[in-house]
């Protein structure tokens, strides 16, 4: 019983900081496009827009769920809840942190640790083109059909560099499970270079990660590979004829593949919760480092407010990241959450990454797409995998 | 627990199988051989074959059946017409033919060696032992596939080219 008590409260955190990431993920990309483009971004419900999320849900759930006359009623509702809910399962194989004892419990920070991890992700991306696929056929719209034909044919296309990208670190660690992955770029070479998958010998995995980043874009249907909902060509794509949640359910999993997928490169190169540099230099220190600092700034700017609201809204934000800094270095709550930190930073980055990608560059032409895929990554790829075997064959016992 | 999971899912293969043949639409057959595709990794599951169960989904459920229905979305293949008579052929060779299959499948499935996990004399089902017997024991037979799905490929190549004159 105490197996499925654990499993239940590991699910019901999971999925509360889940959804809250995802509402704020789209919070934070309308921030920062907002300020590549010198705009302000979200600012009038709550402090700097800060419940402006909330403000989304709720105009969303309360909108006429329209279902169109023309359209094949059972496949147009299923596609929805197809996209989401692969979307979500999908988090359930992935490790945030080592094992941790919580009132005398030992767990490890995920929810079920497989031994083919890495697979299982595979499977679920492979099979989440379902939902798109359908979503744009059961329209029965010309837009939304070739939104989903663009999306199936660019999914199809760039999984394979992503599995042949995935293949070479698998190669270097000799294992499936993610945990194990993990476990296996702890430490530091000469004492202080960590033994990342990017980092470490005898084959440093850059251009693998770079591939992968590069066939997440696409996976994930962001720009500059958003073809399916390109809208000067195809309104909205195939999600043209969708509204209220189903429209959200099809946002969801946007967002929720973008997590996964970060995840993945996180624990894949990025080595996980491992810090960047040793204990013995004072890593432990930074996250608390970091929130103080953040908490200064905050205070700070409340002493010279530029607005007169500031004067109540920045000691509160202050007397927070004061809080969690405090925490960060307690020496109950440390062993839990410095790792934490470290993953969600590095997962963190690379979000920021693609939505700082959103907002620099221009989309793709689809035949340039194609010949991107096939004619270069692909090989590159390929190359890079012999490449890999023949360095783990000559140089690790 | 077993024993409930594996009447629950190949229910759902089997009533997916049956879907597929009866339904007029291509894209629900096709959506139906993915609910088999997927019932049947489950199984391999069971079985403590996660390897299988994880490349049944992967290759089957993930690529094929997804080119299958890109190339229905495309062609935009409507309702199958019914024909104008059934052949008398088919119902007489097509009954007879049915319980024979059956028959021999339930003799089979009776006097076959109950196993509770799948094994290949020493291998089991986790990816190093496929990885293994596929690379060791099983390599020629191996190699030979993926040249004749390399000829397969080369040939559809030839017959797709356009001629440029």
């Amino acid at each position: 019983m105490n197996f499925f008590l654990i499993t239940l409260i590991k699910t019901g955190i999971i999925a509360a900081v889940l959804m809250t990431t995802l509402a704020y993920l789209q919070w934070v990309e309308r921030k920062v496009i907002a300020h590549i483009q010198l705009r302000v971004g979200p600012y009038r419900v709550g402090p700097h827009g800060l419940l402006q999320p909330l403000a989304d849900v709720i105009k969303l759930m309360t909108k006429e769920d329209l279902v169109p006359e023309h359209v094949n009623k059972f496949f147009y509702i299923v596609a929805p809840i197809l996209s989401v809910a692969l979307a979500l399962t999908s988090i359930s194989v992935i490790p945030f942190g080592p094992e941790i004892e919580v009132f005398g419990v030992k767990t490890f920070m995920q929810l079920t640790d497989l031994n083919i991890g890495v697979l299982v992700l595979l499977a679920i991306s492979s099979v989440s083109v379902y939902g798109v696929a359908l979503a744009g056929w059961a329209s029965n719209n010309k837009y939304a059909l070739l939104g989903a034909l663009r999306a199936s044919a660019q999914m199809i296309s760039y999984e394979l560099p992503l599995a042949l990208a995935i293949a070479s670190p698998l190669l270097m660690f000799n294992s499936l499970s993610l945990r194990e992955i993990v476990d296996a770029q702890a430490g530091y070479s000469f004492g202080f270079i960590a033994r990342w998958a990017v980092f470490q010998g005898p084959f440093p995995q850059v251009i693998s990660f770079v591939i992968f980043m590069i066939a997440a874009f696409a996976e994930t249907n962001r720009i500059p590979f958003d073809l399916p909902e390109a809208e000067n060509e195809l309104v909205a794509g195939f999600h043209t004829e969708y509204s209220s949640m189903k429209f959200a359910a099809f946002f969801m999993a946007e967002y929720a593949n973008m997590v996964t997928i970060c995840s993945l490169a996180t624990l894949l190169f990025l080595g996980g919760w491992h810090p960047p540099f040793p204990v013995e230099f004072g890593s432990g220190y930074i996250p608390s480092a970091l929130f103080a600092l953040a908490g200064a700034v905050a205070l700070y700017h409340s002493l010279h407010p530029a607005r007169p609201k500031d004067r109540f809204t920045l000691p509160v934000f202050a007397a927070v990241f004061f809080a969690i800094a405090l925490a960060m270095a307690a020496p109950v709550l440390s062993p839990i959450l410095v790792p934490l930190f470290w993953f969600a930073s590095k997962v963190g980055f690379l979000l920021f990454l693609f939505i700082w990608v959103r907002g620099t560059l221009p989309r793709f032409r689809y035949d340039q797409l194609m010949r991107f895929a096939w004619a270069f990554l692909f090989p590159v790829s390929i190359v890079h995998l012999f490449a890999t075997a023949l360095a783990v064959a000559l140089f690790t016992k | 627990m077993d024993a409930i999971l594996f009447l629950i899912f190949a229910a759902i293969a089997v009533a997916c199988a049956i879907n597929l043949v009866v339904q007029k639409h291509p894209i629900t057959s096709a959506l139906s051989l993915v609910g088999v595709m997927g019932a049947l990794a489950v199984i391999y599951l069971l079985l403590g074959a996660e390897f299988i169960a994880a490349a049944q989904m992967i290759v089957y459920a993930g690529a094929i059946m997804v080119l299958f229905v890109f190339v229905i979305m495309l062609l935009n293949a409507g309702e199958e017409k019914k024909p104008a008579r059934p052949s008398w052929f088919a119902k007489l060779l097509g009954i007879p033919l049915t319980i024979a299959v059956l028959g021999l499948l339930s003799f089979f499935v009776q006097h076959g060696s109950p196993q509770s996990s799948v094994t290949f004399g020493e291998y089991t089902g986790t990816a190093k032992d496929v990885g293994r017997a596929l690379f060791t024991t099983y390599l020629l037979p191996f190699e030979i596939t993926s040249v004749l799905i390399l000829v397969a490929i080369l040939g559809a190549v030839v017959l797709a080219r356009k001629e440029m004159d």
